[in-house]
């Protein structure tokens, strides 16, 4: 029950926000602090519960179960439950969604109360994916959480904002609309094998199909997921939309929408279809490699600075696809420690980069050098920031890549080695972007404002999570740990020859549970 | 006739005196509101009057009618997008200068001829009551004689459907011909004794029927009068195109091809795969290239026509329910849209410019908001029926492994949602300075607010809890 209320809260939330913008600008963002922080504090207080040190190990997949009957005619129940995996998404979802309200607490001047209406039913649309157990609710969900980002995008966005949220609106869409197809196809197989026709994950899972209805299936699947992820070559809607998205807008389809894609392939992809995406694992990998050089070099050539943040993103995912590939216990946990440091530190950079926006009116880097001389605080947080996007030790990203990549090399050699360029380049880009944006002689003389409290504190908090993150990751992955394991278990039952894919040469490596504390 | 025949026709035999009564009425004082508020009586009557005739455990009434529930649902279905015209019509035909008593004859006549086409299981009664749907909506096309496009529609119509109907009649001649009746159930079961030259002979005849039946579905290739015909009838009237007329022959093409077994003859099968992968990508991509609202509709149904041919091929279990299910959405989607366009139509024109509706959500809210979520129903977003109502369609095509035309679907829709967010971005846009008058200010009467905020509370209810209705379809069509 606490599940739907979960959800019910920041629906009602955004309702209540929009009502109250007809007569004022303030409430709306009052209501949405408000709301988000309410269900924050109710989130940390179910972790702490059922994931904290003192409680007990959980003895069923899921912690929190509700489901009820919905469309019984086919088969279609209100089922929700949460795991260590989805809270640790819907805490970052939360979290995310108190940024994008403070961050956009002055640059949103219109439309205030719709803004908030569409930024709260976004995030409870995407907490709704990270719950729903039910495919066809996961849909709903999936489908929901579209037309609130349209709009976002659409009516607060930059100079080019129709062409993006319209591109952005029919590739998700048509991703989308495969991924039903290929839901009502495993509906219709199961039903057919076994005469229960139900769209309940746990009853699906391990329908036995044919080879290729699997393979069709499971592309069906991934159409969706690649398209939200990005897999090059479904990126094209992820820089126009990054670039043209209000700040609040970029942190929330950085941050939560491409985890809602990576979270899908983790949750549905491979557990439904374990052979077939085995089979898949090396052209899946491939892709993910080449969008890991193709994105880090692409955000190298950029000159506008919002976009070259928009495809550091796409060669970061990429590691999650080669993680969730991969898929040993190393790697997915560096995919699960890359969604959410990458979701910290791109949405810390998408704040920066709107608040410097919002002072220079400009997003070409050509027009930026010397910002450091006038806005030290500024420069500083950015470094930082860029630093951990790159990687450095110590911050979250690093134990994330680091993981994907020492799991990998398990099961693909060579994909390992060539991800691992994929390092290289992003430190040149990171560095590339505080070389020219902030070092250098200030050639057009700009006098900016600093920092002020509100986004001080806004990147203050982000930074001190990434170090949490970076320095103690063990408290982080010990909730994803037993959903992985969990996941990991339904895998194995079904392809028993799994331990004998790893290559006989490769190491073993077998590392004591304490060894990421420093 | 029986006397139990007479009561199963009750629904019918009041809707035929009721525009009897109108013109008795007009003959002894001409009262606008007299004759609206008989109109009214006579549906809410008719409808009354349908679980009388449920009762009854003998439905066929002669061989032309079978009362049965499959006829009676969507009786009802019709008669309750009757009333909801007459809700609709009342204040923009007021506005209008003349007198508009006739109007009402006009809408019941063509609710009957729509009815008896849902009931008909007979050539006989097919053509009858396509004939008084057909003429009735000549008239009503070009009910506003003023209009120089409302002519012109009523004469494309007229031609159009007057050479479908040629077409019609020949294909029923030439099935008659080989197989001795005009009975579909006789159809059905003599249809397997014909030798392949016979065959030859009938499947040419149900081939020139569905010509006749496509003309009225406005399904691609037979779609042309539909997009003139929308822009240029007024707005209630193209209502009642898109609901009740094609909505009564869809039901029969359900009943007679069903009945028939259409799927036992690949080359039927064929056709009607074709004209439905033409109607959906014919009908989407066409309606990229409008600006006026009418058209894009217009258009529009015609892609959800092929939407529903893909479940009607299926015809698996989940097919009927399907199908019906989605003229619902559709009928209530369908409703509310052209309901906001009649409330922000004034005695000019029509407001059918994609210009009118520039910063509609600035001036009027909520008319913006119930033509947002009517266009996202159309569009199968979720929390409005039209996302349970495609679902439903997808699951009733994969089903059958319909896989090729389910894709299609899919694809399709993807195009659709172009020019639905099209109108929908309009409306959010500040509205321009050289934005064209709408001549009237664009508040709803309270007759039009009920049927709009009907139709909203009917289309996120659909969205979010049909299990109630599904729940009843398949137990009311069996």
């Amino acid at each position: 029950m606490i599940l739907t209320w979960l959800i019910v809260e920041i629906f009602a939330g955004g309702i209540l926000a929009w009502i109250s913008g007809r007569w004022s600008r303030l409430w709306p963002r009052i209501i949405s602090l408000v709301t988000l922080s309410v269900h924050m504090v109710v989130m940390i207080v179910l972790w702490v519960h059922y994931f904290g040190p003192m409680s007990p190990a959980p003895h069923s997949a899921f912690v929190i179960e509700t489901s009820h009957s919905w469309i019984p005619q086919l088969g279609i129940s209100y089922h929700l439950a949460m795991d260590g995996l989805s809270m640790l998404l819907i805490l970052l979802t939360n979290f995310l969604g108190i940024m994008a309200v403070a961050c956009s607490w002055n640059a949103i001047q219109e439309r205030v109360g719709f803004f908030h209406f569409n930024l709260l039913w976004i995030v409870a649309s995407i907490m709704g994916v990270f719950l729903a157990i039910d495919l066809f609710l996961f849909y709903f969900f999936w489908e929901l959480m579209l037309v609130p980002l349209y709009f976002l995008i659409g009516f607060w966005g930059y100079e080019n904002r129709t062409y993006a949220s319209i591109k952005f609106f029919i590739f998700t869409q048509a991703g989308g609309l495969l991924m039903l197809v290929a839901i009502l196809g495993l509906f219709f197989v199961h039903g057919n094998a076994t005469g229960v026709y139900t769209f309940n994950y746990n009853e699906l899972l391990g329908t036995p199909m044919s080879e290729s209805t699997a393979r069709w299936l499971m592309l069906g699947f991934f159409a969706a997921f690649a398209v939200k992820l990005p897999v090059v070559p479904l990126h094209t809607w992820l820089p126009d939309a990054h670039t043209q998205a209000p700040t609040a807008g970029s942190v929330d389809l950085a941050g939560l929408v491409l985890k809602v894609g990576a979270y899908g392939m983790i949750r549905f992809l491979v557990p439904l279809f374990p052979e077939a995406a085995l089979d898949f694992s090396s052209v899946a990998m491939g892709l993910a490699v080449v969008g890991i050089l193709y994105g880090a070099v692409l955000a190298f050539a950029q000159t506008d600075i919002k976009r070259l943040v928009a495809y550091t993103s796409i060669s970061h995912m990429g590691f999650v696809l080669l993680g969730i590939f991969a898929w040993n216990e190393l790697a997915l946990e560096g995919a699960v420690m890359i969604m959410l440091a990458h979701a910290m530190t791109t949405g810390a950079l998408f704040i920066l980069v709107g608040d410097l926006h919002g002072r220079i009116h400009t997003r070409d880097m050509g027009r930026m050098g010397g910002l450091w001389q006038t806005a030290p605080r500024m420069g500083g947080v950015a470094l930082f920031f860029a630093v951990a996007s790159l990687g450095l030790p110590g911050l979250g990203n690093f134990v994330g890549e680091f993981l994907v990549v020492l799991g990998t090399y398990q099961s693909n050699t060579t994909m390992a080695v060539v991800a691992t360029l994929g390092l290289i380049v992003s430190v040149v880009y990171s560095l590339w972007m505080i070389q020219v944006a902030f070092h250098g002689p200030n050639q057009h003389a700009w006098k900016l404002p600093d920092l002020n409290l509100r986004e001080g504190a806004i990147m203050a908090t982000m930074a001190a999570i990434i170090l949490w993150f970076g320095l103690y990751p063990q408290s982080i992955l010990a909730t994803a740990r037993q959903s992985i394991t969990n996941l990991q278990q339904i895998v194995a039952t079904t392809r028993p020859e799994e331990k004998t894919q790893a290559p006989v040469d490769a190491p073993n490596v077998v590392l004591p549970d304490e060894w990421e504390a420093p | 006739m029986t006397r139990t025949g007479w009561i199963d026709i009750l629904p019918l035999i009041v809707l035929a005196a009721t525009p009897v009564a109108v013109m008795l009425a007009i003959a002894v004082r001409r009262n606008y509101f007299v004759s609206t508020a008989i109109t009214f009586g006579g549906l809410v009557a008719a409808f009354v009057m349908l679980p009388v005739v449920s009762a009854q455990s003998d439905r066929q009434a002669t061989a032309l009618l079978l009362m049965d529930n499959f006829a009676l649902f969507y009786m009802g279905l019709l008669f309750a997008a009757g009333l909801t015209l007459v809700l609709l019509s009342y204040r923009y035909l007021k506005a209008h200068p003349g007198n508009h008593e006739e109007y009402w004859i006009l809408l019941l006549l063509a609710t009957l001829g729509s009815a008896v086409l849902v009931a008909s299981v007979h050539f006989a009664s097919f053509f009858l009551g396509l004939e008084i749907l057909s003429i009735s909506l000549y008239t009503l096309i070009g009910y506003n004689r003023m209009s120089a496009i409302g002519v012109e529609a009523a004469i494309k119509y007229l031609v159009l459907a007057a050479a479908s109907t040629a077409f019609l009649l020949f294909g029923m001649a030439l099935v008659y011909g080989e197989i001795g009746s005009m009975e579909f159930a006789q159809i059905a079961s003599a249809r397997g004794a014909l030798d392949d030259g016979q065959r030859v002979f009938f499947l040419s005849g149900l081939g020139l029927m569905t010509v006749g039946i496509g003309y009225k579905l406005a399904v691609v290739p037979f779609h042309m009068w539909a997009p003139d015909v929308y822009q240029g009838a007024p707005a209630p009237v193209t209502t009642l195109i898109a609901t009740i007329s094609k909505g009564g022959m869809f039901a029969l093409l359900l009943r007679f091809f069903t009945q028939i077994d259409f799927r036992a003859d690949d080359s039927l099968f064929w056709v009607f795969s074709v004209v439905a992968i033409a109607s959906m990508v014919g009908g989407n991509l066409l309606a990229l290239l409008q600006d006026n609202i009418k058209r894009i509709l217009a258009y529009s149904s015609i892609a959800h026509f092929g939407y529903l041919l893909v479940a009607f091929l299926a015809a698996g279990d989940l097919a009927v329910t399907a199908v019906t299910f989605y003229l619902i959405v559709y009928f209530v989607a369908t409703t509310g849209a052209f309901g906001v366009i009649t409330v922000l139509s004034g005695p000019d024109r029509d407001a059918d410019h994609i210009d009118d509706y520039r910063g509609l959500f600035w001036s009027r809210p909520l008319l913006a908001s119930v033509l947002t979520g009517m266009l996202l129903s159309l569009a199968g977003i979720p929390l409005t029926g039209g996302f349970i109502g495609k679902f439903y369609l997808v699951a009733a095509g994969a089903q059958t492994s319909l896989w090729a035309l389910i894709i299609i679907l899919v694809a399709t829709s993807v195009i659709a949602l172009f020019y639905y967010l099209r109108i929908i971005v309009a409306m959010y846009l500040h509205p321009s300075e050289e934005r064209r008058d709408v001549s009237v200010p664009g508040v709803a009467s309270p007759t039009e607010g009920f049927v709009l905020l009907t139709a909203s509370v009917l289309a996120v209810w659909l969205g979010i809890y049909p299990a109630a209705l599904l729940h009843i379809i398949p137990a009311a069509i069996r």
